[in-house]
């Protein structure tokens, strides 16, 4: 089931990659390459392991057995700070325990391709403000992030992933608090990102009409360690969705393409 | 206010020398002996220079190094546990440290051992604050707080119990030390070695520090080693502690006081807070031991003594005022 058709090179590879958490088989044997240019978005029910597999995917938590490269190089043998100058990470909730500025905050995603006695520069800054220009933010600089609306405070989030400029962006449900206008204009804007600079995109979501619209890639957690995957247009049909969900759907037709309504 | 102040790193920290130099001057000025830096510079052979140079200036040079010291625990273990109200004796660390310096005393140990155990007992302490603290998932305040006032009230008993047991004649020496005291300071060599150690050390990991704040996942997303950084602040905080301890006894609430006001005056960056906090935390216990040593003269009071009367107030408001501000 994996996409050979694009000659990008692979950016992340999963060989025979087996994930659990608790006493949930996530994935069993799991085969997956991951190249730029691609948007994937991963879809199941609560608790089914989105998080667990976005999380193994960033590195940040090991695989039961199998091994994922980025690079082509295993991703356990690399140092946090390589991975993180190519792998961004969006988490599901933002927990602030200190004052910091939404400046400060998004500077933060420089931190990996910075030494450790170096100080943001003109470039850093520049970065930061077109980030947060591009998810509406712009003006907000010196605002309190302890005070912002959680919609805000999840584009501030963002905004911190694309200051770090990764070549590979693992997003846990990246339209979390987010109004209709603002979950269409930031998947647009990480979508452009995909396509202009063939950055790969990772996406945990939980509305299958965004997931059809905007990922190119399906991959289905359907329990057990069961998955499926491949090119959103062979995927996305009525029954398997129905099955992913285990509630009846109906499908409409609308100017923008297929979608589904709770049956 | 939604805007946070925002002061040019350099200012802040230029004006917080400066302040620090102030404080020296005024902690060397004060004193049971009338004599000034003016009247020791212009007669360095005089007695009372002598007193200036020989007793006065080894206590404010070792009241600076202690308060930095526990400026940076408290601001070390602030981000370690992931809350701003964290401070090296609420949580009960100095408790720790004094009883291991105690037993050592009660032991005949001297020099080089005291601080040895006293950094025992704040490690162990931490050990037992981390293991104790961690709810599910993150920390949690009431938990953290309540393990900390828990573990000091336990400390204090371990301490009243090696009081009754020790010699009569040491007693009034160890209470005196217990309650936070520096009028037997000496030139502070240890300390200003552990003192440069940690603050390199802090300041090598302070951009990474910053990232902490945030969780240890957000943090290892944006490259940070965390086990790694775990490890070298809980060690470095456990260090600041037991020797600021072994110096002047426990000292409460630098290690709150000091990260407090330099967040509220714009230094939340720890590469700016670590080192503002180091000499904000120092000039705060030179302040205190000058006022100690001139508002009963000729008695003197215990420089703990004061930094409390400080310090609870501000806790308690800090206290408060989370729970009213929005969060999230």
């Amino acid at each position: 089931m994996v996409d050979t058709g694009s000659a990008a090179p692979t950016l992340l590879r999963c060989i025979g990659v087996d994930t659990d958490v608790a006493d949930v088989s996530v994935t069993r044997a799991l085969q997956l390459d991951i190249q730029g240019g691609q948007c994937w978005c991963i879809l199941g029910r609560n608790g089914s392991g989105k998080t667990t597999l976005l999380h193994t995917l960033a590195g940040l938590r090991p695989p039961t057995a199998g091994r994922i490269e980025l690079d082509g190089r295993p991703l356990e043998t690399q140092q946090r700070r390589r991975i993180a100058q190519q792998v961004g990470v969006l988490f599901q909730n933002q927990d602030d325990a200190f004052p910091a500025t939404v400046l400060e905050t998004v500077l933060e995603g420089r931190h990996p391709h910075l030494h450790s006695w170096q100080w943001e520069g003109a470039s850093d800054h520049a970065l930061a403000s077109q980030a947060l220009s591009q998810l509406g933010l712009s003006g907000f600089e010196d605002r309190d992030i302890q005070t912002l609306s959680g919609g805000e405070r999840q584009r501030v989030a963002i905004a911190t992933v694309l200051t770090q400029q990764p070549r590979l962006l693992l997003l846990d449900e990246p339209t979390n608090h987010l109004d209709l206008h603002h979950q269409l204009s930031v998947l647009e804007t990480l979508l452009a990102l995909c396509r202009e600079q063939r950055r790969a995109i990772v996406m945990v979501l939980h509305d299958v009409n965004l997931a059809a619209r905007f990922a190119d890639h399906l991959l289905l957690l359907l329990g057990g360690g069961k998955v499926r995957l491949g090119e959103t247009k062979q995927i996305m049909k009525t029954a398997v969705l129905e099955q992913l969900y285990g509630h009846s759907l109906v499908r409409v037709t609308t100017p923008t393409g297929p979608a589904w309504l709770p049956g | 206010m939604t805007a946070l102040s925002r002061i040019h790193p350099v200012t802040l920290l230029l004006g917080l020398a400066g302040l620090t130099v102030l404080a020296i001057w005024f902690s060397l000025d004060t004193g049971s002996a009338p004599i000034t830096v003016a009247d020791a510079l212009r007669d360095p052979g005089t007695s009372e220079a002598r007193i200036l140079w020989q007793l006065r200036l080894p206590r404010a040079l070792s009241a600076f190094v202690t308060g930095a010291l526990l400026g940076l625990a408290g601001a070390l273990m602030q981000v370690l546990l992931r809350n701003p109200l964290a401070d090296p004796y609420v949580l009960g660390v100095s408790g720790g440290a004094s009883v291991g310096a105690l037993l050592a005393l009660l032991l005949g140990a001297s020099g080089f051992w005291v601080p040895c155990w006293a950094f025992s007992g704040a490690l162990f302490s931490m050990l037992l604050v981390f293991s104790l603290a961690h709810g599910r998932g993150s920390w949690d305040t009431t938990r953290l707080l309540l393990t900390g006032v828990v573990l000091a009230s336990g400390w204090g008993a371990l301490i009243s119990l090696l009081l009754a047991i020790s010699p009569a004649a040491r007693i009034q020496g160890m209470l005196f030390w217990l309650m936070g005291d520096l009028s037997y300071a000496q030139l502070p060599a240890v300390g200003g070695v552990v003192l440069a150690l940690v603050a390199v050390t802090a300041l090598r990991f302070s951009s990474a520090l910053n990232l902490m704040r945030s969780g240890a996942l957000h943090a290892a997303s944006l490259g940070v080693p965390v086990t790694r950084m775990r490890l070298i602040i809980y060690i470095s905080a456990s260090l600041a502690t037991a020797v600021a301890v072994t110096q002047a006894g426990n000292i409460g609430f630098i290690g709150l006081l000091a990260p407090h006001m330099l967040r509220l005056g714009g230094g939340r960056d720890y590469r700016v807070l670590v080192p503002g906090v180091m000499l904000l935390g120092g000039t705060l216990l030179l302040l205190a031991d000058a006022l100690a040593r001139s508002v009963i003269a000729p008695r003197q009071l215990p420089a703990g003594v004061l930094t409390a009367l400080i310090g609870i107030p501000l806790f308690l408001f800090l206290l408060y005022r989370s729970r009213t501000t929005p969060h999230g």
